[in-house]
């Protein structure tokens, strides 16, 4: 299978619809292992929301590469047909859930990124953009909120919860810095979101009484298609079925 | 031997001095508590029972309750109270409580000689 090469705006469509999915697709293995019923179903619930951005970033996609490559895409080939290196989700998303430390830190820090670029995109000159942002940001309010809460709580808990937590920031920080790097195909200046979301992660760390690591090494890569060893089995698992009876629908 | 037994209907659950909640302290220390989810839907005015959510504290219950009452859009509202300071009636006293009403129909206004004007009552 060839490497599908898009214009501008494309990959960056494809960009917010890969970062959705693959982050549902980590979370969604909490499914029926939450720590308790309640909480199983909450992160099960923001699981769905973000597979929903995913749909309608990946509809939009195939409707944008259908009108300029003559080609037959839908969400679902998008999804289930593409391979790792076409993958530009970023990396903080596929990375494996270790604990529910990691896991809430993940969502903060993601939702809360999200949620500064959601509002940029509001604003975008793209109308369906525009209209997929403004409907998902009310569901990105909610992420933040529940995932800032989550962070407070184990953060100012108890010792043990306090030090997974810790090790959480530790392991996910240097996964931050790519959302705010820039590829030439992005339709907006991501590192323009940095300071407003640097502002609500050291507020909500401050009141969690956790510090905000400084001046260390961040990755980057997965925008580009340049992957953790993560991801591809994330995908043989997630794309198991496409790949093996092609075309099968219930 | 004079053997106390207490028996706790729904909702009266004691928040200490009692046998049964000493010989479980162990457990239920891990537990979170326990509360009551009320809802209000779109059309309703009173918020009613909806069910029961386990939460360490009043804002996670109402985050708990969000996502496990309201996600087929059934309400706009949620009131969550802890399950314990809930006091039920006792089954044992309904003759006392509801059996005297049954017999006393002139509590209805049915007895009203309604004038034509009036619809729909």
């Amino acid at each position: 299978m060839s490497t599908m090469h898009f214009s501008k705006n494309i990959n960056n469509v494809l960009h917010l619809a890969d970062s959705a999915l693959i982050l549902a697709q980590r979370n969604s293995e909490w499914c029926a292992h939450g720590p308790i019923l309640e909480q199983d179903i909450a992160i099960t619930n923001i699981t769905l929301d973000l597979i929903g951005q995913a749909r309608n970033f990946y509809q939009y996609a195939a409707s944008l590469i259908n009108s300029t490559n003559q080609k037959n895409e839908t969400e679902d080939t998008l999804a289930y047909l593409r391979t790792e290196r076409e993958f530009l989700n970023l990396l903080i998303c596929e990375l494996p859930n270790v604990d529910w430390a990691h896991t809430v830190v993940r969502q903060f820090l993601f939702s809360s990124f999200q949620q500064q670029l959601f509002l940029a995109l509001q604003e975008n000159t793209d109308d369906a953009i525009q209209a997929i942002a403004t409907k998902s940001i009310k569901e990105t309010n909610y992420h933040v909120k529940w995932s800032a809460e989550w962070v407070i709580r184990l953060g100012d808990g108890t010792l043990e919860s306090r030090e997974r937590t810790l090790n959480a920031i530790e392991a996910l920080w240097p996964y931050t810095g790519e959302f705010f790097t820039n590829e030439p195909t992005d339709m907006m200046d991501v590192s323009l979101l940095k300071k407003a979301w640097l502002d609500k992660i050291t507020n909500v760390f401050l009141e969690a009484s956790l510090s905000v690591p400084e001046n260390i090494f961040m990755h980057s890569g997965g925008k580009k298609g340049v992957h953790t060893e993560h991801l591809g089995f994330i995908l043989s698992e997630m794309q198991y079925l496409q790949r093996m009876y092609p075309g099968a629908q219930w | 031997m004079n053997i106390n037994i207490r028996k706790f209907y729904y909702g009266d659950i004691p928040e200490e001095n009692n046998v049964t909640s000493l010989s479980q302290n162990s457990k239920t220390e891990k537990e979170w508590p326990l509360w009551e989810v009320f809802i209000r839907s779109k059309q309703g005015l009173d918020h009613k029972h909806a069910g029961s959510v386990h939460a360490a504290d009043a804002q996670m219950a109402i985050e708990n309750a969000r996502d496990v009452y309201t996600r087929r859009q059934e309400g706009i509202s949620i009131w969550v109270v802890e399950s314990k300071h809930i006091h039920a009636s006792n089954p044992e006293d309904a003759d006392m409580f509801y059996e005297p009403a049954s017999d006393k129909v002139y509590r209805h206004p049915t007895f009203y000689d309604l004038p034509d004007e009036i619809k729909h009552m």
